[in-house]
Protein backbone atom coordinates (compact mmCIF):
# COMPACT_ATOMS: atom_id res chain seq x y z
CA UNK A 1 0.00 0.00 0.00
CA UNK A 2 1.41 3.59 -1.13
CA UNK A 3 1.94 5.85 2.20
CA UNK A 4 0.20 9.04 2.37
CA UNK A 5 2.04 11.87 4.38
CA UNK A 6 -0.30 14.24 5.69
CA UNK A 7 1.87 15.42 8.71
CA UNK A 8 3.71 18.48 6.42
CA UNK A 9 3.15 20.49 9.56
CA UNK A 10 6.00 18.30 11.58
CA UNK A 11 8.45 17.81 8.99
CA UNK A 12 9.09 17.67 5.07
CA UNK A 13 11.62 15.20 3.12
CA UNK A 14 14.40 16.84 1.36
CA UNK A 15 14.21 18.32 -1.84
CA UNK A 16 16.17 16.44 -4.89
CA UNK A 17 17.80 19.46 -5.47
CA UNK A 18 18.74 20.04 -1.81
CA UNK A 19 20.31 17.03 -1.43
CA UNK A 20 22.72 16.92 -4.12
CA UNK A 21 23.48 20.47 -3.26
CA UNK A 22 24.66 19.55 0.54
CA UNK A 23 26.24 15.95 -0.24
CA UNK A 24 29.77 17.85 -1.75
CA UNK A 25 29.84 19.04 1.74
CA UNK A 26 29.89 16.33 3.51
CA UNK A 27 32.63 14.72 1.22
CA UNK A 28 35.17 16.59 -0.60
CA UNK A 29 34.17 20.15 0.78
CA UNK A 30 34.56 18.76 4.79
CA UNK A 31 36.53 22.12 5.81
CA UNK A 32 36.16 24.02 8.84
CA UNK A 33 34.84 27.59 7.92
CA UNK A 34 37.19 29.14 10.30
CA UNK A 35 39.88 27.70 8.87
CA UNK A 36 42.58 30.61 6.66
CA UNK A 37 43.69 27.77 3.75
CA UNK A 38 41.26 26.34 0.67
CA UNK A 39 39.59 24.16 1.75
CA UNK A 40 38.39 26.40 4.90
CA UNK A 41 37.44 29.22 2.63
CA UNK A 42 35.45 27.11 0.05
CA UNK A 43 32.96 26.06 3.37
CA UNK A 44 32.89 29.90 4.53
CA UNK A 45 31.80 30.85 0.80
CA UNK A 46 29.35 28.32 0.95
CA UNK A 47 27.85 29.22 4.23
CA UNK A 48 27.74 33.03 2.95
CA UNK A 49 25.99 31.91 -0.28
CA UNK A 50 23.47 30.14 1.75
CA UNK A 51 22.97 33.06 3.93
CA UNK A 52 21.84 35.62 0.89
CA UNK A 53 19.62 32.70 -0.31
CA UNK A 54 18.05 32.58 2.73
CA UNK A 55 17.72 36.14 3.55
CA UNK A 56 16.30 36.63 0.15
CA UNK A 57 13.13 34.34 1.11
CA UNK A 58 12.29 36.54 3.45
CA UNK A 59 13.08 39.77 2.15
CA UNK A 60 16.04 40.72 4.38
CA UNK A 61 19.80 41.65 4.33
CA UNK A 62 22.10 38.37 4.63
CA UNK A 63 23.73 39.55 7.64
CA UNK A 64 20.58 40.07 8.98
CA UNK A 65 20.51 35.59 9.42
CA UNK A 66 21.89 34.47 12.23
CA UNK A 67 21.83 30.24 11.63
CA UNK A 68 20.91 27.60 14.46
CA UNK A 69 20.63 24.24 14.86
CA UNK A 70 16.73 24.31 14.92
CA UNK A 71 13.59 26.30 15.29
CA UNK A 72 13.30 25.88 18.91
CA UNK A 73 17.00 27.52 19.19
CA UNK A 74 16.31 30.01 17.86
CA UNK A 75 13.16 30.93 19.51
CA UNK A 76 15.06 30.52 22.70
CA UNK A 77 17.80 32.55 21.43
CA UNK A 78 15.36 35.53 20.64
CA UNK A 79 13.42 35.27 24.00
CA UNK A 80 16.60 35.42 26.51
CA UNK A 81 18.76 37.04 24.55
CA UNK A 82 16.39 40.34 24.39
CA UNK A 83 15.61 40.20 27.96
CA UNK A 84 18.93 40.03 28.70
CA UNK A 85 20.34 42.78 26.34
CA UNK A 86 17.29 44.89 27.26
CA UNK A 87 16.43 43.98 31.21
CA UNK A 88 18.08 47.94 32.06
CA UNK A 89 14.95 49.32 30.23
CA UNK A 90 12.23 46.86 31.91
CA UNK A 91 11.38 42.97 32.91
CA UNK A 92 8.51 43.15 30.90
CA UNK A 93 7.49 40.21 27.90
CA UNK A 94 4.45 39.75 26.71
CA UNK A 95 3.67 36.33 24.34
CA UNK A 96 0.32 34.55 23.09
CA UNK A 97 -1.60 31.45 24.59
CA UNK A 98 -0.57 30.00 21.42
CA UNK A 99 3.07 30.07 21.28
CA UNK A 100 4.63 26.90 20.54
CA UNK A 101 6.33 25.68 23.30
CA UNK A 102 9.62 26.79 22.78
CA UNK A 103 8.42 30.32 23.06
CA UNK A 104 6.14 29.22 26.07
CA UNK A 105 9.08 27.67 28.19
CA UNK A 106 11.33 30.45 27.57
CA UNK A 107 9.11 32.46 28.63
CA UNK A 108 8.35 30.40 31.57
CA UNK A 109 12.36 30.45 32.57
CA UNK A 110 12.65 33.94 32.00
CA UNK A 111 9.51 34.48 34.68
CA UNK A 112 11.80 32.49 37.30
CA UNK A 113 14.85 34.83 36.68
CA UNK A 114 12.66 37.67 37.51
CA UNK A 115 11.25 38.94 34.36
CA UNK A 116 7.21 39.29 34.00
CA UNK A 117 5.16 37.65 31.48
CA UNK A 118 1.40 38.45 29.90
CA UNK A 119 -0.14 35.62 28.04
CA UNK A 120 -2.45 37.13 25.95
CA UNK A 121 -5.43 35.32 25.29
CA UNK A 122 -6.74 34.52 21.73
CA UNK A 123 -10.31 34.42 20.12
CA UNK A 124 -12.02 30.96 19.07
CA UNK A 125 -10.16 31.07 15.58
CA UNK A 126 -6.87 31.05 18.14
CA UNK A 127 -6.61 34.76 16.46
CA UNK A 128 -4.31 37.10 18.81
CA UNK A 129 -6.60 40.90 18.81
CA UNK A 130 -4.21 43.53 18.18
CA UNK A 131 -5.83 46.06 20.75
CA UNK A 132 -4.70 43.09 23.54
CA UNK A 133 -1.62 43.74 22.57
CA UNK A 134 -1.81 47.52 22.92
CA UNK A 135 -3.57 47.44 25.90
CA UNK A 136 -1.51 45.04 27.34
CA UNK A 137 2.25 46.87 26.83
CA UNK A 138 3.58 48.80 29.71
CA UNK A 139 6.97 51.26 30.21
CA UNK A 140 9.23 48.23 31.54
CA UNK A 141 8.20 45.72 28.04
CA UNK A 142 11.04 45.33 26.30
CA UNK A 143 9.27 42.11 23.98
CA UNK A 144 6.02 41.12 22.61
CA UNK A 145 6.58 37.65 20.49
CA UNK A 146 3.78 36.14 18.61
CA UNK A 147 3.41 33.03 16.29
CA UNK A 148 2.89 33.80 12.79
CA UNK A 149 0.88 30.72 11.87
CA UNK A 150 -0.43 28.02 14.08
CA UNK A 151 0.89 24.42 13.42
CA UNK A 152 -1.89 22.98 15.47
CA UNK A 153 -5.24 25.35 14.02
CA UNK A 154 -3.47 26.81 11.14
CA UNK A 155 -4.35 30.46 12.14
CA UNK A 156 -2.32 33.07 10.76
CA UNK A 157 -1.95 36.37 12.96
CA UNK A 158 -2.50 39.52 12.22
CA UNK A 159 1.74 40.21 12.50
CA UNK A 160 1.56 43.19 10.16
CA UNK A 161 -1.12 45.53 11.93
CA UNK A 162 0.36 44.08 15.72
CA UNK A 163 4.25 45.06 14.93
CA UNK A 164 2.91 48.19 13.63
CA UNK A 165 1.51 48.56 17.69
CA UNK A 166 4.67 47.30 19.07
CA UNK A 167 6.84 49.67 16.69
CA UNK A 168 4.86 52.31 17.78
CA UNK A 169 5.89 51.80 21.80
CA UNK A 170 8.95 51.48 20.73
CA UNK A 171 9.06 47.59 21.72
CA UNK A 172 11.02 45.05 19.94
CA UNK A 173 8.93 42.68 18.16
CA UNK A 174 9.75 38.57 17.68
CA UNK A 175 7.63 36.55 15.53
CA UNK A 176 7.68 32.72 15.59
CA UNK A 177 7.74 31.75 11.54
CA UNK A 178 8.38 28.35 11.78
CA UNK A 179 4.93 27.23 10.25
CA UNK A 180 4.23 30.36 7.83
CA UNK A 181 7.88 30.64 5.83
CA UNK A 182 7.58 28.19 2.70
CA UNK A 183 3.97 27.94 3.36
CA UNK A 184 2.59 31.55 2.48
CA UNK A 185 5.06 34.43 1.08
CA UNK A 186 6.93 36.17 4.50
CA UNK A 187 8.60 39.62 3.83
CA UNK A 188 10.19 40.88 7.09
CA UNK A 189 9.89 44.71 5.57
CA UNK A 190 6.04 44.56 4.91
CA UNK A 191 5.62 42.18 8.60
CA UNK A 192 7.77 45.17 9.49
CA UNK A 193 9.21 42.74 12.29
CA UNK A 194 12.87 42.46 14.81
CA UNK A 195 13.19 39.26 14.81
CA UNK A 196 11.99 35.99 13.28
CA UNK A 197 12.35 32.15 13.85
CA UNK A 198 12.24 30.08 10.52
CA UNK A 199 13.09 26.57 9.84
CA UNK A 200 14.43 24.83 6.80
CA UNK A 201 12.91 21.60 7.58
CA UNK A 202 9.86 23.43 6.79
CA UNK A 203 10.29 24.03 2.97
CA UNK A 204 11.96 20.93 2.20
CA UNK A 205 15.18 21.86 3.46
CA UNK A 206 17.05 19.39 6.10
CA UNK A 207 16.34 19.41 9.65
CA UNK A 208 19.52 20.63 12.11
CA UNK A 209 19.13 23.87 10.01
CA UNK A 210 17.39 26.88 11.14
CA UNK A 211 17.58 30.77 11.43
CA UNK A 212 17.33 33.75 13.67
CA UNK A 213 16.42 36.82 11.44
CA UNK A 214 17.68 39.97 13.42
CA UNK A 215 17.01 43.01 12.08
CA UNK A 216 20.34 45.61 11.86
CA UNK A 217 21.01 47.46 14.70
CA UNK A 218 18.48 45.06 17.58
CA UNK A 219 21.04 44.48 20.65
CA UNK A 220 20.78 40.51 21.31
CA UNK A 221 22.58 38.26 23.84
CA UNK A 222 24.02 35.18 22.37
CA UNK A 223 22.69 31.68 23.84
CA UNK A 224 26.15 29.81 22.62
CA UNK A 225 29.08 31.77 23.85
CA UNK A 226 32.45 30.19 22.71
CA UNK A 227 34.04 31.76 19.14
CA UNK A 228 33.62 34.27 16.43
CA UNK A 229 30.81 31.67 14.08
CA UNK A 230 28.14 33.88 13.23
CA UNK A 231 29.69 37.30 14.09
CA UNK A 232 30.08 36.04 17.62
CA UNK A 233 26.16 35.77 18.16
CA UNK A 234 26.29 31.75 17.83
CA UNK A 235 29.36 30.00 18.86
CA UNK A 236 29.86 26.26 17.37
CA UNK A 237 31.67 25.40 14.25
CA UNK A 238 29.27 25.63 11.77
CA UNK A 239 26.94 22.60 10.12
CA UNK A 240 28.29 23.58 6.84
CA UNK A 241 25.96 20.91 5.24
CA UNK A 242 22.80 21.64 6.42
CA UNK A 243 22.97 25.61 6.04
CA UNK A 244 24.05 24.79 2.35
CA UNK A 245 20.78 22.96 2.22
CA UNK A 246 18.92 25.80 4.03
CA UNK A 247 20.42 28.29 1.47
CA UNK A 248 19.15 25.82 -1.54
CA UNK A 249 15.58 24.95 -0.28
CA UNK A 250 15.06 28.75 1.01
CA UNK A 251 15.92 29.21 -3.25
CA UNK A 252 13.71 26.89 -4.58
CA UNK A 253 11.23 27.77 -2.03
CA UNK A 254 11.28 31.76 -3.16
CA UNK A 255 11.35 30.11 -7.07
CA UNK A 256 8.05 27.74 -6.42
CA UNK A 257 6.06 29.26 -3.59
CA UNK A 258 3.38 30.73 -5.77
CA UNK A 259 2.89 27.01 -7.14
CA UNK A 260 3.01 25.14 -4.48
CA UNK A 261 0.08 26.99 -2.45
CA UNK A 262 -1.81 26.96 -5.84
CA UNK A 263 -1.45 23.05 -5.72
CA UNK A 264 -2.25 22.41 -1.40
CA UNK A 265 -5.23 25.06 -1.35
CA UNK A 266 -8.14 23.23 -3.46
CA UNK A 267 -6.36 19.75 -1.58
CA UNK A 268 -7.19 21.22 1.54
CA UNK A 269 -10.64 22.98 0.62
CA UNK A 270 -11.85 19.77 -0.70
CA UNK A 271 -10.35 17.69 2.96
CA UNK A 272 -12.32 20.59 5.16
CA UNK A 273 -15.73 20.54 2.99
CA UNK A 274 -15.89 16.69 3.05
CA UNK A 275 -15.01 16.57 6.70
CA UNK A 276 -17.75 19.16 7.38
CA UNK A 277 -20.47 16.99 5.81
CA UNK A 278 -19.65 14.67 8.78
CA UNK A 279 -22.39 15.15 12.31
CA UNK A 280 -20.44 16.39 14.99
CA UNK A 281 -17.22 17.27 13.52
CA UNK A 282 -15.94 20.75 14.00
CA UNK A 283 -13.27 22.96 12.13
CA UNK A 284 -10.50 24.11 14.88
CA UNK A 285 -8.97 27.33 13.47
CA UNK A 286 -9.52 30.51 11.26
CA UNK A 287 -11.79 29.33 8.46
CA UNK A 288 -10.07 31.67 5.97
CA UNK A 289 -7.20 32.95 7.56
CA UNK A 290 -5.16 29.42 7.67
CA UNK A 291 -2.24 28.46 6.25
CA UNK A 292 -2.88 27.16 2.72
CA UNK A 293 -1.82 23.37 3.39
CA UNK A 294 -3.52 23.20 6.54
CA UNK A 295 -7.07 21.66 7.82
CA UNK A 296 -7.85 20.59 11.46
CA UNK A 297 -10.78 19.20 13.31
CA UNK A 298 -12.19 17.72 16.28
CA UNK A 299 -14.23 14.73 15.88
CA UNK A 300 -16.96 14.65 19.00
CA UNK A 301 -17.38 11.28 20.59
CA UNK A 302 -14.01 9.41 19.38
CA UNK A 303 -10.55 10.14 20.98
CA UNK A 304 -7.86 11.47 18.52
CA UNK A 305 -4.65 9.76 18.97
CA UNK A 306 -7.07 6.42 17.78
CA UNK A 307 -8.23 8.24 14.77
CA UNK A 308 -4.61 8.69 13.79
CA UNK A 309 -3.48 4.51 14.42
CA UNK A 310 -6.43 3.77 12.37
CA UNK A 311 -5.76 6.16 9.64
CA UNK A 312 -1.58 5.07 10.20
CA UNK A 313 -3.32 1.49 9.83
CA UNK A 314 -5.23 2.45 6.44
CA UNK A 315 -1.21 4.65 5.21
CA UNK A 316 -2.62 7.68 6.02
CA UNK A 317 -0.11 10.06 8.49
CA UNK A 318 -1.54 12.45 10.36
CA UNK A 319 -1.02 14.45 13.84
CA UNK A 320 -3.76 15.30 16.64
CA UNK A 321 -3.02 17.63 19.84
CA UNK A 322 -5.07 14.78 22.14
CA UNK A 323 -3.91 14.24 25.22
CA UNK A 324 -2.95 10.52 24.58
CA UNK A 325 -1.07 11.65 21.98
CA UNK A 326 1.03 13.46 23.58
CA UNK A 327 4.13 12.08 25.60
CA UNK A 328 3.22 14.44 28.44
CA UNK A 329 -0.26 13.05 28.38
CA UNK A 330 -2.11 16.77 28.36
CA UNK A 331 -4.24 18.25 26.08
CA UNK A 332 -2.78 20.67 23.56
CA UNK A 333 -2.67 24.04 25.38
CA UNK A 334 -3.79 26.17 21.68
CA UNK A 335 -7.27 23.95 21.67
CA UNK A 336 -8.29 24.86 25.32
CA UNK A 337 -7.26 28.52 24.73
CA UNK A 338 -9.47 28.83 21.61
CA UNK A 339 -12.76 27.16 24.45
CA UNK A 340 -12.29 23.86 23.04
CA UNK A 341 -13.54 21.45 26.30
CA UNK A 342 -11.18 18.98 27.08
CA UNK A 343 -13.40 16.39 26.24
CA UNK A 344 -13.34 17.35 23.03
CA UNK A 345 -9.63 18.32 22.62
CA UNK A 346 -9.53 14.91 23.04
CA UNK A 347 -11.08 14.36 19.49
CA UNK A 348 -7.94 16.47 17.53
CA UNK A 349 -6.65 15.68 14.25
CA UNK A 350 -4.32 17.73 12.10
CA UNK A 351 -3.63 17.00 8.35
CA UNK A 352 -1.62 18.74 6.21
CA UNK A 353 -0.57 18.71 2.81
CA UNK A 354 2.63 19.33 1.11
CA UNK A 355 3.80 19.67 -2.58
CA UNK A 356 3.82 15.73 -2.92
CA UNK A 357 0.22 15.67 -2.04
CA UNK A 358 -1.67 14.25 -5.16
CA UNK A 359 -5.61 14.63 -5.95
CA UNK A 360 -6.09 10.84 -6.00
CA UNK A 361 -4.29 10.57 -2.58
CA UNK A 362 -7.13 13.32 -1.46
CA UNK A 363 -10.08 11.14 -3.07
CA UNK A 364 -8.66 8.07 -0.99
CA UNK A 365 -8.27 10.10 2.07
CA UNK A 366 -12.19 11.22 1.74
CA UNK A 367 -13.55 8.15 1.50
CA UNK A 368 -11.09 6.69 4.16
CA UNK A 369 -11.63 9.30 6.91
CA UNK A 370 -15.48 8.96 7.29
CA UNK A 371 -15.24 5.40 7.45
CA UNK A 372 -12.36 5.59 10.28
CA UNK A 373 -14.81 8.26 12.71
CA UNK A 374 -18.36 5.83 11.66
CA UNK A 375 -15.83 2.34 12.60
CA UNK A 376 -14.48 4.10 16.40
CA UNK A 377 -18.11 5.69 17.35
CA UNK A 378 -19.67 2.26 16.91
CA UNK A 379 -17.13 0.99 19.74
CA UNK A 380 -17.67 4.68 21.64
CA UNK A 381 -20.09 4.60 24.84
CA UNK A 382 -21.05 8.05 23.38
CA UNK A 383 -21.90 8.11 19.78
CA UNK A 384 -25.72 9.27 20.90
CA UNK A 385 -24.13 12.31 23.16
CA UNK A 386 -22.22 12.60 26.05
CA UNK A 387 -24.46 11.87 28.79
CA UNK A 388 -23.45 14.69 30.55
CA UNK A 389 -19.69 12.86 31.24
CA UNK A 390 -18.48 16.20 29.47
CA UNK A 391 -18.57 17.70 33.12
CA UNK A 392 -16.38 14.86 34.94
CA UNK A 393 -13.23 16.38 36.28
CA UNK A 394 -9.90 14.32 35.52
CA UNK A 395 -8.23 13.11 38.80
CA UNK A 396 -6.64 9.59 37.58
CA UNK A 397 -3.19 9.16 37.62
CA UNK A 398 -1.99 10.02 34.20
CA UNK B 1 5.46 1.70 19.83
CA UNK B 2 2.58 -0.83 19.69
CA UNK B 3 2.69 -4.49 20.34
CA UNK B 4 1.48 -6.70 16.79
CA UNK B 5 -0.83 -7.57 19.57
CA UNK B 6 -2.45 -4.19 20.56
CA UNK B 7 -2.65 -3.47 16.89
CA UNK B 8 -4.84 -7.10 15.91
CA UNK B 9 -6.96 -6.03 19.06
CA UNK B 10 -7.30 -2.20 17.81
CA UNK B 11 -7.78 -2.78 14.44
CA UNK B 12 -10.30 -5.77 14.91
CA UNK B 13 -11.63 -5.80 18.15
CA UNK B 14 -13.72 -8.14 20.08
CA UNK B 15 -17.23 -8.20 21.94
CA UNK B 16 -18.18 -4.68 20.75
CA UNK B 17 -21.46 -3.76 21.99
CA UNK B 18 -23.73 -3.43 24.67
CA UNK B 19 -26.11 -6.02 26.62
CA UNK B 20 -29.88 -4.84 27.15
CA UNK B 21 -30.39 -7.51 30.22
CA UNK B 22 -26.65 -7.38 31.15
CA UNK B 23 -26.16 -8.79 34.69
CA UNK B 24 -23.46 -6.16 35.37
CA UNK B 25 -22.64 -2.98 34.31
CA UNK B 26 -19.30 -1.48 35.13
CA UNK B 27 -17.63 2.08 34.16
CA UNK B 28 -14.23 2.99 34.15
CA UNK B 29 -13.05 6.54 33.10
CA UNK B 30 -14.17 9.78 31.64
CA UNK B 31 -13.92 11.78 28.37
CA UNK B 32 -12.04 14.47 29.90
CA UNK B 33 -9.40 12.00 30.91
CA UNK B 34 -9.04 10.86 27.55
CA UNK B 35 -10.19 7.20 28.01
CA UNK B 36 -13.63 6.12 29.25
CA UNK B 37 -15.18 2.44 29.45
CA UNK B 38 -18.30 0.69 29.77
CA UNK B 39 -18.79 -3.42 30.27
CA UNK B 40 -21.54 -5.54 30.58
CA UNK B 41 -21.43 -9.39 31.31
CA UNK B 42 -24.48 -11.88 31.24
CA UNK B 43 -24.03 -14.41 34.07
CA UNK B 44 -24.76 -17.98 34.18
CA UNK B 45 -24.20 -20.35 37.40
CA UNK B 46 -21.39 -18.15 38.40
CA UNK B 47 -19.75 -18.13 34.68
CA UNK B 48 -19.77 -15.29 32.40
CA UNK B 49 -21.58 -16.44 29.41
CA UNK B 50 -21.73 -12.91 27.74
CA UNK B 51 -19.39 -10.08 27.50
CA UNK B 52 -19.68 -6.99 25.74
CA UNK B 53 -17.86 -3.43 25.43
CA UNK B 54 -18.16 0.20 24.68
CA UNK B 55 -14.86 1.73 24.89
CA UNK B 56 -13.54 5.95 24.15
CA UNK B 57 -10.04 6.28 23.98
CA UNK B 58 -6.89 5.79 22.33
CA UNK B 59 -5.60 2.63 20.38
CA UNK B 60 -3.93 0.77 23.60
CA UNK B 61 -7.60 1.75 25.59
CA UNK B 62 -9.06 -0.10 23.12
CA UNK B 63 -7.13 -3.14 22.57
CA UNK B 64 -7.03 -3.69 26.46
CA UNK B 65 -10.98 -3.64 26.55
CA UNK B 66 -10.96 -6.13 23.76
CA UNK B 67 -8.64 -8.21 25.81
CA UNK B 68 -10.44 -7.99 28.55
CA UNK B 69 -13.75 -9.64 27.20
CA UNK B 70 -11.84 -11.98 25.35
CA UNK B 71 -9.99 -12.94 28.52
CA UNK B 72 -13.25 -12.85 31.17
CA UNK B 73 -15.46 -14.73 28.42
CA UNK B 74 -16.38 -18.18 30.03
CA UNK B 75 -14.20 -17.72 33.28
CA UNK B 76 -16.13 -18.05 36.29
CA UNK B 77 -16.88 -14.73 38.50
CA UNK B 78 -14.38 -15.73 41.05
CA UNK B 79 -11.41 -16.34 38.22
CA UNK B 80 -12.64 -13.02 36.04
CA UNK B 81 -11.91 -10.89 39.27
CA UNK B 82 -8.77 -12.30 39.60
CA UNK B 83 -7.95 -10.32 35.89
CA UNK B 84 -5.33 -7.57 36.58
CA UNK B 85 -4.16 -4.57 34.73
CA UNK B 86 -0.97 -6.62 34.77
CA UNK B 87 -2.00 -9.37 33.43
CA UNK B 88 -4.12 -7.86 31.13
CA UNK B 89 -0.92 -6.01 29.36
CA UNK B 90 0.67 -9.18 29.56
CA UNK B 91 -1.55 -10.70 27.44
CA UNK B 92 -1.42 -7.77 24.88
CA UNK B 93 2.67 -8.52 24.75
CA UNK B 94 2.93 -5.35 26.90
CA UNK B 95 1.50 -1.50 26.63
CA UNK B 96 4.01 1.52 26.36
CA UNK B 97 5.18 2.69 30.10
CA UNK B 98 2.79 5.97 29.32
CA UNK B 99 -0.28 3.85 28.83
CA UNK B 100 -0.17 1.50 31.60
CA UNK B 101 -2.48 3.87 33.45
CA UNK B 102 -4.31 5.94 31.85
CA UNK B 103 -5.56 3.52 29.00
CA UNK B 104 -5.03 0.48 31.01
CA UNK B 105 -8.93 0.65 32.28
CA UNK B 106 -10.10 -2.55 31.51
CA UNK B 107 -9.65 -4.58 34.39
CA UNK B 108 -10.84 -1.94 37.03
CA UNK B 109 -14.56 -1.90 34.64
CA UNK B 110 -14.73 -5.31 34.62
CA UNK B 111 -14.58 -5.51 38.48
CA UNK B 112 -16.88 -3.04 38.74
CA UNK B 113 -18.94 -4.80 36.90
CA UNK B 114 -18.70 -7.68 38.66
CA UNK B 115 -19.14 -5.78 41.71
CA UNK B 116 -22.08 -4.54 40.12
CA UNK B 117 -23.34 -8.22 39.42
CA UNK B 118 -22.99 -9.49 42.94
CA UNK B 119 -24.83 -6.41 44.71
CA UNK B 120 -27.56 -7.21 42.02
CA UNK B 121 -27.59 -10.62 43.94
CA UNK B 122 -27.57 -9.56 47.33
CA UNK B 123 -24.06 -11.63 47.79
Amino acid sequence: MNKIYMDHVATNPLHPEVLDAMMPYFKEHFGNPLSLYEPGVIAREAIEAARAATAELINAKAKEIIFTASGAEANNFALKGIAFAHQNKGKHIIVSKVEHHSVLNSARFLEKQGFAVTYLPVDKYGMVNPADVKKAIIDETILVSIIHASPEIGTIQPIAEISKIVKEKGVVFHTDSTSSVGNIPVDTESLGIDLMTFAAHQFYGPKGAAALYVRSGTRIVPLIYGGIQEGGRRAGTENVPAIVGMGKAAEITKRDLDKRIAHVIPLRDSIISNALKIDKVILTGHPEQRLPGHASFVVEYIEGEAMLMMLAVKGIYSASGSACSSKALKSSPVLISIGIPVHLAQGSVVFTLGESTTTEEIKYFNETFPQIISRLREISPYAQGWEGTEDSTCTAKK
Amino acid sequence: MYSEKVMDHFTNPRNVGEIDDADGIGEEGNPVCGDAMKIFIKVKDDVITDVKFKTFGCASAIAVSSMVTEMAMGMTIEEASKITRESLAEALDGLPPQKMHCSNLGADALHKAIEDYRSRQGK
